[in-house]
């Protein structure tokens, strides 16, 4: 079976191999649990068919410890890898720190990438080896989903909000990377490919490709021409909250409750600046819905975080990491 | 026996359409449903069609995903959730615990019409050009991209849900206040027990979906934010408010087909149930927790993991309950007497198919696989075994059961045993291989694939070929038998139960005394009217 699999879809990570153990195991589980029932049942229809002689004496009708226990025992067996897959599941919510931080907006019907270093790419994710990587999803319109076999991973993109997939590919090689989940009339077609690269090559491949500026960087200039810069900036004239030092950090709230300034908040104070207001400001910042799309607002937001520390860094995402 | 059938009494076209008879309601309910099984077949035969190349050559884009909307639409609103219970349950459900017809007769009827006007409104759909969400209609898809007709089909589900809740009241109603002088709840057949259970299910989730759609129409009709998120709405909230109406839908769809192949399985072996109250009790344990395990739909969809550890976790507990009815059914045919008539042939095949959704149920409710397998073929094959292997099975068992009692004719034993093995043949031959494509990574609702997918596709498209004519073939031989078809004496199978005492088919007010019920059910053996090997024509 595994010599299949990596015929059709191939084991790109660590985690694909784990997967396939555990369906391996549990379709193990399931021919045991289903083996009486598959065996019996024909078996009691050849020897007990009606008008053969055979030994029909005491047939009970009901036996409460037999009953339980056929519900106890195979309950108890599942629970084993209840416990397995969920530890697996629970991973999946943990991405490591050093992860290679990558951006994907989908939109009908194409996947959109931006790497740290503000290189873009359509339908075509380069990724090295051997690293972590953390893909923040977005969507511009409906609900798609991220899929990509090789790794056993898909994750749904749900307008309004971010969510997360995290990898470590480890085997270089193309696998396909689609939408699972039905977007409108061409979702069939919404796919590309997953890349997976050595670091040199990886590396090689993102000085090849052209770019404005880390992603940080173009942030900061849409800052400027789109006006934030008017009320946020060092020479705003609105009485507006500061971006420095931000991100990351509780803001309290008009309404008294206290939010932390992730992702998520500073993209909906972006979108829908009248959902959280900060305490202390006037309610008076205008929508931008309509002016930016998801791509820029992720641009935008890198350009935020790059503000957590005071003088932003270019690129403090990546420092520390490995090669 | 000198009443008149309830088929006699009255031949005029009036007479069945304004009729209040629960049997005759049953038949209106029969036909109509039949007629939707084949339209949603229909569009399951496009489907397959075009899955046969890599390329999309029969259909466009928009032309397979109408199909395959329409499809479900069809499929689960019009068929699945109505067949059993509304023909079968309407029919049984009196004569089993011995009443002369349901609590609310009229509303039985007004039932069947609003089912019918549900259904016009699809057709109406069909004929404007379809509609292109999927049967799960998410959001904001369906409330503000779509281009479809999605305000008609709402409507269209909207509508027929009430004839869903309209039923269920009736059945609760019936079950609680019609029991015959000595039909105790613990004397109920289980038929009547998974009717029961299911007409819960009814009454409470169905109210939750009609709510959801007119939400949905709120909001592309007049742009009021609930899903929408750039109106404030949120998506995933459409994703709970459907999954906890369609969850429990799936055990509307399963738990009658469970009862009937109770009563069959019972009646092939002539020997009392094993464990009567752990399968009657075991109905409403799966209607209770059923409501409970929505969020197993959602592993993907951005829900917390915690939410979805307990959602995985009451998957599992779920399976305690079906596990149970599969393995007294087992214990029930040892020691047996067993016959190997159609009805059986179909409840085997039902045993073999559910325990094989079942657990690939079982598979998709551990998280970590599920993240890889949700929204692949893996899905789709898993609830084809359930509700097509599962409840069509049970379905065309129990039609075969009970066709001697509904229309008087023996039916040919040995085309029905053909049909049950072509049904079950073919059925595996389309949705195994789906098994296989959906770990490989095929996704849903995909009409062009990679090629190497393809010797799958055609496998699986062949084997709906074969299920397709496997189907047709019981409507040939029971219409067959309609006129030329031995009569039927009251107790053909030699089966306990209040329905097999009455005349077959039953006069119209069922009982010319009302019966009285002195010990438990399934009292094998009783002695049958005749042996069926003589019987057949």
């Amino acid at each position: 079976m595994n010599r299949l699999l990596t015929f059709w879809g191939g084991q790109a990570s660590h985690h694909a191999h784990q997967v396939d153990t555990l369906f391996l195991g549990l379709a193990a589980l399931a021919v045991l649990l289903s083996a009486p029932v598959f065996i019996l049942i024909p078996w009691f229809a050849v020897k007990y068919r009606r008008g053969k002689p055979a030994d029909r004496t005491h047939a009970a009708d009901r036996s409460v410890w037999l009953e339980v226990s056929w519900a106890a025992i195979p309950f108890l067996a599942t629970l084993a890898f209840y416990v397995w897959s969920t530890r697996l599941y629970i991973d999946l919510y943990q991405p490591p720190a050093e992860a290679l931080a990558i951006n994907a907006v989908g939109k009908q019907w194409m996947w959109k990438f931006q790497h740290p270093g503000g290189q873009a790419e359509i339908n075509e994710l380069h990724v090295p080896a051997g690293r972590p990587v953390e893909v923040t999803l977005a969507s511009q319109d409906v609900i798609h989903s991220l899929f990509v076999p090789a790794l056993r991973l898909k994750q749904d993109v749900v307008p309004g909000r971010y969510t997360r997939l995290w990898f470590t590919a480890d085997t270089p090689g193309s696998y396909a990377l689609v939408c699972a989940q039905f977007c409108g009339a061409d979702h069939a077609v919404m796919g590309g490919r997953l890349v997976v690269q050595t670091p040199a090559d990886y590396a090689r491949w993102l000085e090849g490709m052209g770019t404005d500026g880390s992603l940080a960087a173009q942030g900061a200039v849409l800052f400027r021409t789109r006006g934030c810069s008017g009320c946020h900036g060092s020479a705003g004239t609105v009485h507006a909250p500061p971006l420095e030092g931000l991100y990351g950090r509780p803001v309290p709230l008009a309404d008294g409750s206290v939010v932390t300034a992730d992702d998520q908040y500073l993209r909906d104070s972006i979108l829908l600046p009248q959902a959280q207001v900060a305490a202390g400001y006037p309610a008076i910042m205008p929508t931008f819905q309509n002016v930016l799309g998801e791509e820029d607002v992720l641009k935008l937001v890198a350009y935020i975080k790059s503000l957590a520390n005071a003088p932003p860094p270019p690129r403090d995402r990546d420092d520390g990491g490995p090669p | 026996m000198t009443e008149v059938s309830y088929l006699e009494h009255g031949h005029s076209l009036k007479s069945w359409l304004l009729t209040t008879d629960h049997k005759r309601i049953a038949i209106l309910y029969f036909l109509s449903i039949t007629f939707f099984f084949f339209v949603g077949g229909a569009a399951a035969a496009l489907i397959r069609i075009d899955l046969l190349t890599p390329e999309a050559d029969l259909m466009s884009n928009e032309g397979y995903n109408r199909a395959f909307t329409l499809h479900g639409v069809i499929m689960v609103w019009f068929f699945l959730i109505p067949s059993i219970p509304n023909t079968f349950g309407n029919f049984l459900v009196p004569l089993m615990i011995g009443a002369r017809d349901l609590a609310f007769p009229r509303l039985n009827l007004l039932s069947w019409y609003i089912y019918m006007l549900g259904g016009l409104f699809t057709l109406a759909v069909l004929v404007l050009g379809g509609v292109d969400t999927g049967w799960t209609f998410y959001t904001p898809l369906s409330s503000m991209f779509a281009n479809g007709n999605v305000i008609l089909a709402a409507t269209a589900i909207f509508v027929v849900g009430f004839s869903s809740i309209l039923t269920g009241l009736n059945f609760i109603v019936t079950v609680h206040r019609l029991r015959c002088p000595g039909m105790t709840w613990g004397r109920l057949p289980l038929f009547v027990w998974s009717i029961y259970a299911t007409s819960l299910i009814l009454v409470l989730a169905t109210p939750v979906l009609s709510i959801t759609l007119v939400l949905i129409a709120a909001e592309r009709l007049f742009g009021v934010g609930v899903f929408n998120p750039a109106l404030g709405g949120d998506p995933l909230l459409y994703q709970h408010l459907f999954w906890f109406y369609s969850h429990p839908a799936v055990y509307i769809m399963v738990l009658p087909a469970l009862g009937v192949i109770s009563e069959l399985v019972t009646a092939a072996a002539r020997k009392p149930v094993f464990g009567y109250r752990f399968v009657a009790g075991s109905s409403i344990a799966i209607a209770i927790i059923g409501f409970l395990v929505w969020g197993h739909h959602m592993f993907v969809a951005g829900q917390s993991m915690y939410a979805s550890a307990v959602f995985s976790f009451l998957s599992l507990a779920v399976a305690v309950p079906s596990g149970i009815k599969v393995y007294n059914w087992t214990a029930t045919l040892y020691k047996g007497h067993i016959a190997l008539d159609p009805p059986f042939l179909f409840a085997m095949s039902f045993i073999g198919l559910f325990v094989v959704g079942g657990m690939t149920g079982l598979i998709l409710a551990m998280l970590a696989v599920d993240v890889h397998v949700h929204d692949t073929y893996f899905v789709i094959a898993h609830f084809h075994y359930i509700m097509v292997g599962g409840t069509v099975s049970a379905y065309f068992g129990a039609l075969h059961y009970w066709w001697p009692k509904m229309m008087g004719r023996w039916l040919p034993l040995v085309w029905g045993r053909l049909s049950a093995i072509f049904i079950f043949l073919g059925f595996n031959l389309t949705f195994f291989p789906q098994f296989i494509l959906g770990y490989l990574g095929m996704p849903r609702r995909y009409h062009v694939y990679p090629a190497e997918f393809q010797t799958l596709h055609v496998l699986s498209s062949a084997g709906a070929s074969v299920l397709g004519l496997a189907y047709l073939l019981p409507f040939t031989y029971l219409l067959y038998s309609l006129r030329h078809g031995e009569k039927a004496p009251p107790n053909p199978w030699g089966a306990t139960g209040l329905e097999w005492t009455v005349p077959s088919p039953p006069p119209q007010h069922n009982f010319h005394e009302l019966p009285t019920v002195d010990g438990p059910p399934y009292q094998y053996p009783v002695e049958p009217d005749a042996e069926r090997e003589t019987a057949h024509g």
